[in-house]
């Protein structure tokens, strides 16, 4: 009883000890407008940048921004790089079993072709996306013809130089590109993936749940809408 | 249909942006040279500039590291002491045999998680739970390399040595194996007549075996050099931002709602200049070696030697 007591103890000790680390290391991609991306002078900016600095601040917690690329984000986190993933993950099943998500701070977001014209058959022809991403995983599960790349900004030129019929993308992403050099967004929309959420390690469920709490505050209040209406990342709850 | 707004770029920065010159406060006014010198001076330009340096001081640390580690793998694998020569040559075998990109993507995370580990054995040696919980790796906050309170600039040098530290062991290895070709290369009869002289097998190997050994290293160690200072964009997959990154995030097209020096695809303008700026720094470093060739060359019997 004696020897529960003291391991008791000791453990409420470390966890406050825990809790006293105040510097929580945001990780996110920078090449992703209007969810994050790196501005003119050099710093990280965007929907997520405001989201995480409004949740940093309403769960008492000293935020510190990092950038990773996209295919080792998840492999980083786990390493105990960064604390956070914020970078317009969605929540799918497969990427839960490595990690955990928070609540999603974004209803899923429908996804998007965009294509060099209107009459583009993308079942048919040969779709461009991100590798590792939600839209890649959907064309792969059609069995339609996918070609994938490291970065987004390459799957759209995919599309400019001819290499690609079509992009599926977040239409979020996609709608600045629309319009322009002759690219078209088809009427057609997918929706995958189930809202986008941020990532903490397995281990930090402390970590989770105050992030929880400060995303649910921002759903609450009403001032979670008001940025995504801001920045056009998504539908509002 | 979504609506933009084109008057100012949406940003929840809280920096002052950095303006260069007193003309570039409104970039949407200017055009043609003013609004290229506004546009190469923002700061994330800067950063384009910063990791030129990055790049070079790289290059300068991890030459002569590499160096060190072939030199160190090429006299172990060269030893009369059977162990320490199977260290050296499994060493040359296993780093040249595995493909780089796995050991640039592994080590750097393995060796980052083995200095962890050992500051946690040492600092937190009162801690109960396993290291690895499931797929984490948990160390105690103490033992954490860099501390999670450490500015993010201390990350980016930590970052930049452990990319050091793995440059340095992969090309050691293929300049341990150029080093242990050339070490045997020296004629035989340069040793007899020091051994015949009386020198031990230390001084015969640091005065006449070492220095005539550098011609015959020359061609490798400089082809080994040439490829080190193209291979520095891997330093991207060790988390660096070097140019070639900043060249491929500077290219993207860039839109009026996220900037205020909107362009399209400019990907190709970047990469031309990064060709020029290669092409450039191999060429010099060709007249360089060719001048250093010329002088080990004096007084050596070979085909281009004076002898």
């Amino acid at each position: 009883m004696k020897k529960l007591l003291i391991a008791t103890t000791a453990l409420a000790f470390s966890a406050g000890l825990a809790m006293a680390q105040d510097v929580v290391r945001m990780g996110t991609e920078g090449a992703y407008p209007p969810w994050n991306f790196i501005n003119d002078n050099g710093d990280v900016d965007g929907f997520e940048r405001e989201l995480g600095d409004e949740l940093c601040a309403r769960a008492n917690l000293n935020c510190e921004w990092v950038t990773n690329d996209w295919d080792s984000i998840i492999p980083n986190l786990v390493s105990g790089n960064y604390d956070t993933i914020i970078a317009g993950m969605s929540v799918t099943d497969e990427r839960d079993e490595v990690i955990d998500f928070t609540q999603a701070y974004t209803p899923p977001d429908p996804s998007s072709f965009l294509a060099a014209s209107a009459d583009v058959d993308v079942e048919n022809g040969v779709v461009a996306a991100q590798t590792a991403t939600i839209q890649a995983a959907f064309i792969a599960e059609k069995g339609w013809k996918l070609v994938e790349f490291a970065t987004p900004e390459e799957t759209v030129a995919a599309v400019r130089n001819g290499e690609a019929d079509a992009v599926l993308a977040d239409t979020s992403y996609l709608a600045p590109f629309a319009d322009e050099d002759g690219l078209v967004m088809l009427e057609r929309t997918e929706m995958i993936g189930g809202g986008v959420g941020m990532g903490i390690r397995e281990s930090d469920g402390d970590l989770r749940a105050r992030f929880d709490a400060a995303i649910q505050s921002m759903k609450d209040d009403g001032t979670l809408n008001a940025m995504i209406m801001k920045w056009e990342v998504a539908s509002t709850w | 249909m979504v609506t933009y707004r084109t008057v100012r770029a949406v940003s929840a920065a809280r920096m002052p942006a950095l303006i260069m010159f007193a003309h570039c406060t409104d970039p949407a006014a200017l055009s043609g040279l003013s609004w290229l010198s506004c546009y190469l001076t923002t700061g994330k330009h800067m950063n384009l500039y910063v990791s030129v340096v990055v790049v070079l001081v790289l290059l300068a640390i991890t030459a002569p590291a590499a160096l060190a580690f072939g030199f160190g793998g090429a006299t172990a694998a060269r030893s009369n002491f059977p162990p320490l020569r199977w260290l050296g040559q499994s060493y040359i075998a296993v780093v040249r045999g595995v493909p780089d990109i796995a050991f640039f993507l592994f080590f750097v995370i393995a060796l980052d998680q083995a200095f962890e580990y050992l500051r946690h054995r040492v600092k937190c040696s009162d801690w109960t739970e396993p290291v690895r919980q499931g797929n984490d790796f948990i160390v105690c906050q103490a033992a954490k390399l860099p501390l999670s309170t450490s500015p993010q600039w201390v990350h980016e040098v930590y970052g930049f040595f452990l990319a050091v530290l793995t440059f340095a062991i992969v090309f050691g290895a293929f300049a341990a194996n150029v080093l242990f070709g050339a070490m045997r290369a020296v004629p035989h009869g340069q040793l007899e007549t020091a051994e015949a002289y009386g020198m031990n097998r230390r001084q015969t190997f640091w005065r006449v075996l070492v220095p005539q050994m550098w011609l015959y290293a020359l061609p490798g160690l400089s082809n080994l050099w040439m490829i080190l200072i193209k291979a520095t964009p891997l330093l991207f997959l060790l988390g660096v931002e070097d140019i070639v990154y900043w060249a491929r995030e500077l290219g993207q097209t860039a839109n009026a709602r996220f900037t205020e020096y909107p362009h399209g695809d400019w990907r190709l303008w970047y990469f031309s200049a990064l060709l020029v700026f290669y092409l450039g720094f191999t060429r010099v470093s060709e007249i360089a070696f060719d001048r250093l060739n010329r002088r080990l060359l004096k007084g050596q019997a070979t085909m281009g030697g004076s002898s």
